[in-house]
């Protein structure tokens, strides 16, 4: 691996090593295969996108590559040189950086403690500090990462955070960087400003592998992309010669619809009329400002935004398990009748026998207890209904035999209602909740998130199911941070900005740019024009902050 | 309550403190490296056991901190064995450590003395004398700083010195050396430590080994300095109490000093004044001696402000998909 620097400054011609070259990598979870003989080349100085549904083995590839998991076969040459990658220490000796989904970022350190963990220069941090200060104001420079080394993580925003992250991986000497979906929590102007400095880094002759599951991202900005599917690898093409439909077909190995077909809706009378609703957190953030709007019978209503703008809030709130300690105020009626918001009846379960059904935001934390059967999920919040019940003991048969019929209903994948819940991939779990949701019928279903880490054939499957029941007469309220998936689903759409709704637009009046002005709290959209994205003087603004001090 | 009584008690604060102090230290260690650690008690109790044994034996106070050191340690072993390789409950492994330490010291005290679980009295270089600082005797007479200095100050066993020197010491490793930041970085997201390429049961490893060596100076000190043997359950709570400090401290170790030092003080105050005159009251000796543990009791239940734990504590680092 000594040499894996060195030679990445050699000419450029046709024969020069890939900067990665992948062989029959397999690796097998227990009985889950999750890569099959897979192979991959990267040519140096390019930007390659990996695509594939959920579970299709993106994330396990890289980690083999970043030394996380061993495979079981297979070789692994980087900048020519064939490496067992035993540990993350060898891939980053090997010029390999990863920004993963999840930042491995320690919340409570400064930028600068973050940066020199694991690359420390000596045992006393003194001079590893202030050589890490002088690089960083030089990759900022360079790369337009501008960080204030002295922040800790906690103070910054999700953006900044991964430009945190990126920086780890410059000032170990990355070469390769892999971005495992790096724009899944950004804002539109952030991912924007990521994409600009990849493509500086690709400027500078750096490699980057970039892991999504969003269309658009691998046309915009990859050189070439490989599409896995089941833990193969199904193709890999240059960028320039397909099409976003040709890709999502090669994903799910079949031609999927990427809009919903919907008839336009036919509201009734209303379900939900939300009033001046505010919500002060325990630490005292005023979390809701006066939120007002009515779901009516048969209609969606979205709410977009960047996600931490009051969405959750509302949800809880209206799901009746809003944060201890919060201070409420407003009102809610459900069908004509006013709702609880505070004591006893303000409970979730209550709520549920309201006929208020919901589908939350994280379906491993609140939608499923990870390590139960999947049956026991699917009556979990209903599972005092007299139909699971018979005298004090719960009818497990009675449970057991609605969970296999749900699953079924809802093609839950493998169909075996006895695997913990942990079991299924992130598809099958959601819609293990989304059926146990749907399937009870409920007036008013609140949705958060519905399609997060979700394959595009759930996706599709999910959509379809929304659809269905909105146009049984019931009321949606869809929380997304997905602009795609509010523009194709909603009937109305509110926006909402730092604990506000921002206005309320008609999906076929509006645009993304327009969306997006409002979700970055710029109300006055009456002067620009309707095509714009993020126009240059916010993202002027959005810089800011940013500035060395 | 005159000048030279404050200084006697402050005096007495030092001595009853330095155990607590040693097994705060210890706690923090291992729980900012994320391993909680209960079994602060039980390597105290081993380590005072096999100190004193050993002390009596040879006659080597030093031996006797060698052996308590080695006691606490293996203890050590088995919660890092149990914790970071295999995965268990921590508080499991240290609650089976307490009762194990409780057992043992009786049972092999027993075996190898025949005196109901005592050692014999340890005397003379089978303890630690206390040192006299340079000067003492000569500023003693010296108005304030001379007491101060004489009789409070000067006259511990060195293990009382090597107690306080450790927690600038731990403040500087924590904040200003490489094994401090990574430390610090396992107890809060030990997936950032494994990502930077570094281990994470080493790490652990490393921390619990300290909390080992700390609990050993703990034990030999109680069990050769501050009294002259062991005897049955003689560290009477102090590793629970060195618990408490730990959260009242916040996991930091300038603070520890300060908690550990009030719970010192309360139990000083309490063997001054076994019944405590307050005009036509006197409170009873029971309650004086349950002071601490009140104390202790109101410190866990949150009386003294929230205090949060390293993030990554408790939970055993596996490798996520």
């Amino acid at each position: 691996m000594a040499g894996a620097v060195d030679e990445q400054k050699g000419r450029s011609d046709a024969a020069a090593p890939a900067a990665i070259e992948l062989r029959g990598i397999s690796k097998s979870f227990g009985p889950v295969q999750a890569n099959k003989n897979i192979s991959l080349r990267v040519p140096k100085g390019t930007i390659h996108g990996i695509i594939g549904e959920n579970g299709a083995g993106k994330s396990t590839l890289m980690s083999i590559l970043y030394g996380f998991y061993k495979p079981d076969s297979g070789e692994i040459q980087v900048n020519g040189n064939t490496l067992t990658i035993t540990d993350s220490q060898t891939a980053i000796r090997a010029g390999i950086g990863m920004v993963f989904q999840h930042f491995k970022l320690v919340q409570n350190f400064t930028v600068l403690e973050n940066i020199i963990l694991g690359a420390e220069d000596g045992p006393l941090l003194r001079t590893s500090l202030s050589k890490a200060r002088g690089v960083l104001k030089q990759l900022a420079q360079e790369y337009q990462l501008n960080v204030d080394p002295d922040e800790t993580i906690e103070e910054l925003s999700v953006g900044h955070q991964q430009r945190v992250e990126i920086l780890k991986a410059l000032y170990r000497q990355a070469d390769i960087l892999i971005l495992d979906e790096p724009t899944g929590v950004l804002t539109p102007a952030e991912a924007d400003h990521l994409f600009r400095i990849l493509e500086g880094l690709k400027a500078e002759g750096k490699t980057i592998i970039l892991i999504t599951h969003k269309l658009r991202e691998i046309m915009e900005i990859t050189d070439n992309v490989s599409v896995m599917r089941r833990g193969e690898m199904v193709a890999s093409v240059k960028t320039a010669e397909t099409s976003p439909e040709e890709l999502a077909e090669l994903m799910v190995g079949r031609k999927v619809l990427l809009n919903v077909d919907k008839a336009p809706a036919n509201p009734g009378a209303p379900i939900l009329e939300v009033r001046d609703l505010k919500l002060v957190d325990a630490d005292g953030v005023e979390r809701l400002r006066g939120i007002s709007f009515d779901i009516r019978a048969g209609e969606i209503l979205g709410v977009a935004g960047v996600s931490g703008n009051g969405q959750t809030q509302l949800l809880e709130l209206l799901g009746g398990y809003p944060e201890k300690g919060s201070k409420i105020s407003g009102s809610v009626r459900m069908n004509g009748e006013t709702l609880d918001l505070t004591g006893t009846g303000s409970d979730a379960a209550t709520r549920r026998a309201r006929g208020i059904g919901h589908i939350p935001e994280d379906r491993q934390v609140e939608g499923l207890i990870m390590d139960f059967a999947a049956w026991e999920n699917v009556a979990f919040g209903y599972h005092h209904a007299p139909e699971f019940n018979k005298g004090l003991l719960m009818d497990n048969a009675a449970i057991l035999l609605d969970a296999e019929q749900k699953m079924e209903r809802f093609d839950v994948r493998p169909r075996n209602p006895n695997l913990a819940a942990r079991n299924f991939s992130g598809g099958n779990q959601q819609k293990i909740v989304v059926a146990r949701e749907i399937e009870r019928n409920p007036d008013l279903l609140l949705i958060g998130q519905p399609t997060r880490g979700v394959d595009i054939g759930a996706i599709e499957f999910i959509h379809k199911r929304i659809v269905e029941l909105r146009d049984s007469g019931k009321a949606i309220l869809l929380v997304s941070v997905e602009l795609d998936e509010i523009l194709s689903l909603s009937d109305r759409i509110a926006v909402m900005f730092d604990g506000r709704i921002m206005g309320e637009r008609l999906p076929d009046s509006t645009t993304t740019g327009e969306l997006g002005l409002l979700m970055a709290g710029i109300v006055d959209t009456e002067n620009t024009p309707d095509s714009a994205g993020i126009p240059p003087d916010l993202k002027h603004v959005e810089e800011l902050p940013q500035e060395p001090a | 309550m005159d000048f030279n009584t404050i200084i006697q008690i402050l005096d007495s604060a030092v001595r009853l403190m330095t155990p607590l102090l040693l097994a705060c230290l210890a706690g923090l260690y291992s729980e900012r490296s994320g391993i909680f650690d209960i079994g602060l008690e039980g390597k105290m109790l081993m380590a005072a056991f096999t100190a004193a044994s050993v002390a009596y034996v040879t006659g080597s106070a030093w031996l006797g901190l060698l052996a308590g050191i080695g006691g606490s340690l293996g203890l050590s072993l088995i919660h890092g064995v149990a914790s970071i390789t295999f995965m268990g409950n921590q508080l499991i492994s240290g609650v089976a450590i307490n009762f194990l330490a409780s057992g043992l010291t009786v049972l092999l005290g027993q075996k190898i003395f025949g005196l109901g679980g005592r050692t014999p009295s340890l005397e003379g270089p089978a303890r630690f004398s206390e040192i006299t600082l340079p000067f003492a005797d000569s500023i003693r007479n010296a108005p304030i700083i001379g007491p101060i200095y004489a009789d409070l100050i000067s006259g511990h066993s060195i293990l009382v010195y090597i107690a306080f020197l450790c927690v600038p010491l731990t403040w500087w490793v924590l904040n200003r050396t490489r094994f401090g930041l990574r430390l610090r970085a396992v107890g809060e997201n030990p997936a950032s430590v494994d990502t930077a390429g570094v281990s994470v049961a080493r790490l652990r490893y490393a921390a619990v080994a300290i909390c080992g060596i700390l609990c050993g100076i703990a034990g030999a000190y109680l069990a050769t300095s501050l009294s002259a043997g062991f005897v049955k359950e003689m560290t009477a709570g102090r590793g629970f109490i060195a618990l408490a400090a730990l959260i009242f401290a916040k996991w930091r170790p300038w603070s520890a000093l300060f908690a550990t030092f009030l719970f010192g003080l309360l139990e000083a105050i309490a063997n001054r004044y076994p019944n405590l005159d307050i005009g036509p009251i006197t409170i009873p000796s029971m309650f004086m001696n349950a002071l601490p543990y009140i104390l202790t009791v109101i410190i866990l239940a949150g009386f003294v402000g929230r205090a949060i734990p390293p993030r990554a504590g408790g939970e055993p680092y596996v490798k996520e998909r």
